[in-house]
């Protein structure tokens, strides 16, 4: 698949002439409209067999591209080829109508994606099996879970027999069992040499699946390459937000880095997994490249959600840092229970400087491996399980009621 | 896409279109087959009573005309034999355009999801909705059989008329739903618009009343209406002599190709303005 010079232009309006009435009494008043080039001059190449990953802050042009590449957007400019058969769908589950059954609407759905109707209808029992909805066969898909109406449209998908895959953020719900299976569904396409296009926020994903990966921003290609690179790229992007981060990430002057970021047990030992409630510590070792004075080295945990559960930082010392000279290298450690629930966690470590009355973005990363918490012996409900004690007492028969 | 291209050669990805490319031709039609019985099936069996929804409206329409053509002004029914089928006939014809239509004006906006989600022929959007009224129109045909057998008239050779009348009928409803459901992206008045519309073609088409009775001079403006000469060649073929064929109620064969002339107009027009559209609508959405 290449694409050459892909440029796409949406045409804004500020008013719409939505209705005749506009039209025919200003016949000459061009509605104002706003050019928005959704994709400027977008050049790559995707070779088959390839798992290719498109990431990019919101609006970067990713899905625009996708739609592009689909034939679901005409481009203005540039052209787009491909070798083999291209699914004709960026999104799972298009076409699903709550009120007919899960048979139904499989049938459906497969046909949307290119099968024939009796292609459709013989795959069937594969599609179900594979969602492992069997069960729930007549069951109208307005009373399907949203993880199942995933399941299920994830599992359709898999059948479909196109070359090029376009898929624009999947595996966002699904419980962790499927999520497995989807991932190990995605090893399977790779092995057999299907060539797959994903849009995705998880950076986690690119560099697991991908062979290579490709960053846009502002309808602009930034950078195509190792998938490591691109999702470090990424994150300077999305969390520096501004040009100065986005130069200090590619450029080697970065003032100060972080250089490791994990997790230790009870015993000490490093690991990515642990038990709910347990004592833990989390470390964070930073490198100074100049000599730098007073950094304030800040750690953060995020759920799945990308919800942050747990911010720190060093100005919580009771003594400042000091100057650390250039080369020197230190670590920030931070002692807790994990009270948190179980799930995936990333840390995300940044290093700040007091510049003036705000604070400068040094580095920030989230790169370095989620911790796995598990669920204990109590595995408590919430997001957090704030330390506590039950207690339970009898209050004797109350004078209202009567006794039974 | 789904052009049948030797492995490793590149064929450029067009952009969405009105009816796909070559190697599309099959998906094409099952996509519009299966968006119809799907939306056909849930309208069947999506309300308790179904299908009685779906004969009940024409039937109720046809009660009150019925008694109020007969029993209070009696000018529209005098003179014709068969009044009940003569406007029976007209009913489930002309409710069958209305549903094609009045379906299609919104049909391309309701199925966005699809639109923006997958490359597919645009075309087959306003074919389905026409298919889906063309399901409704045979089973309601069957009740007019119903009725006409139950009328004391017996089996004739014009019955297999019928089908080659319908052809006209789905093909001025197709180029009327092309029309309107492009046009209802970029212009979403034409919803309003076209209820009027259709309510004044209700009643400018010899439905309720018999051509017969209209004065000489107005004759010949109503029955350019395309639907006119097609419900009146559709009464001539079911009920028999006693009602004039399209040609005679017309005036002369020439005249009838005006009618004719105005669904080859409509539907190249349909036909143009979708296909001009198509590429678009999705952003335009």
């Amino acid at each position: 698949m290449t694409a050459e010079q892909v440029s796409k232009t949406f045409r804004l309006p500020h008013e719409r002439t939505h209705t005749l009435k506009e039209r025919v009494l200003h016949p000459r008043r061009r509605s104002g409209t706003e050019q928005f080039q959704a994709l400027q001059d977008v050049s790559f190449e995707v070779a088959s067999g390839e798992f290719f990953g498109i990431v990019g802050r919101n609006g970067s042009g990713k899905s625009t591209l996708l739609k592009c590449l689909a034939g679901i957007y005409g481009v203005d400019s540039g052209e787009i080829r491909v070798a083999g058969r291209l699914s004709p769908f960026i999104e799972l589950g298009v076409g699903f109508n709550p009120d007919l059954t899960a048979r139904e609407n499989v049938v459906i759905n497969a046909v949307m994606l290119g099968l024939s109707p009796v292609e459709a209808r013989r795959r069937f029992d594969e599609v179900l099996a594979f969602a492992e909805l069997e069960e729930f066969v007549d069951l109208k898909l307005k009373n399907y879970s949203s993880g199942m109406h995933v399941r299920l449209a994830f599992a359709v998908m898999v059948q479909v027999e196109a070359e090029v895959l376009l898929i624009d953020e999947v595996l966002a719900v699904g419980d962790l069992a499927f999520q497995q299976k989807c991932y190990d569904e995605f090893e399977r396409m790779q092995a057999e040499g299907r060539t797959i296009l994903f849009v995705t926020h998880a950076m986690s994903l690119v560099e697991r699946f991908c062979h290579r990966a490709m960053l846009l921003e502002r309808g602009k290609l930034v950078s195509v390459g190792e998938p490591h690179e691109v999702a470090q790229l990424y994150n300077e992007v999305n969390f520096g937000r501004g040009q100065k981060a986005l130069a200090a990430a590619v450029g080697e002057g970065a003032p100060v880095e972080v250089a490791d970021v994990w997790f230790e047990g009870a015993d000490g030992g490093r690991t990515e997994t642990m038990v709910q409630g347990a004592d833990a510590r989390l470390l964070v070792e930073i490198r100074a490249n100049v000599d730098l004075d007073d950094p304030i080295v800040t750690l953060e945990l995020k759920n799945e959600a990308d919800i942050r559960m747990f911010s720190t930082n060093t100005s919580w010392l009771d003594r400042p840092i000091g100057r650390l000279r250039a080369g020197e290298r230190a670590r920030f450690s931070v002692n807790l229970s994990l009270s948190l629930a179980p799930g995936r966690y990333t840390p995300i470590a940044t290093v700040q400087r007091q510049a003036g009355g705000t604070r400068e973005t040094l580095d920030r990363t989230a790169n370095f491996p989620a911790l796995l918490i598990e669920g204990g012996e109590r595995v408590g409900g919430g997001l957090v399980d704030l330390p506590h004690e039950v207690e339970f007492e009898r209050l004797g028969a109350a004078q209202e009621t009567t006794p039974r | 896409m789904s052009a049948q291209a030797a492995p490793n050669e590149l064929v450029v990805v067009r952009g969405p279109s009105a009816l796909g490319g070559a190697g599309d031709v099959r998906r094409f039609f099952h996509l519009t087959w299966l968006l119809a019985t799907t939306e056909f099936k849930l309208r069947f069996f999506g309300s308790a009573l179904g299908y009685v929804w779906q004969l009940a409206r024409p039937l109720m329409l046809f009660g009150v005309l019925y008694a109020v053509f007969t029993q209070i002004v009696k000018f529209g029914s005098e003179g014709v034999p068969h009044y009940p089928l003569y406007l029976l006939i007209g009913i489930v014809l002309f409710t069958s355009f209305g549903e094609a239509t009045a379906g299609s004006v919104q049909a391309v906006v309701l199925r966005e999801n699809l639109v923006r989600k997958i490359q597919f022929p645009r075309m087959v959007i306003p074919l389905a909705v026409v298919l889906t009224a063309g399901f409704n129109l045979m089973l309601n045909m069957v009740v007019v059989f119903v009725f006409v057998l139950a009328s004391g008239i017996g089996p004739q050779w014009t019955w297999l008329e019928v089908p080659l009348i319908l052809v006209p009928l789905v093909v001025f409803s197709t180029g009327v739903a092309m029309l309107l459901s492009a046009l209802y992206v970029r212009y979403r008045d034409i919803g309003p618009i076209w209820d009027v519309l259709l309510q004044m073609l209700f009643y400018g088409t010899p439905i309720f009343y018999a051509v017969s009775n209209i004065p000489d001079n107005l004759r010949k403006i109503v029955l350019l209406n395309p639907l006119a000469s097609i419900i009146e060649q559709m009464r001539h073929a079911i009920i028999g002599d006693g009602v004039p064929n399209a040609v005679d109620a017309v005036g002369s064969t020439a005249r009838l190709l005006i009618p004719i002339a105005i669904v080859i107009v409509v539907v190249a027009l349909g036909f143009w303005v979708f296909n001009r559209e198509a590429p678009r609508v999705a952003e335009d959405l």
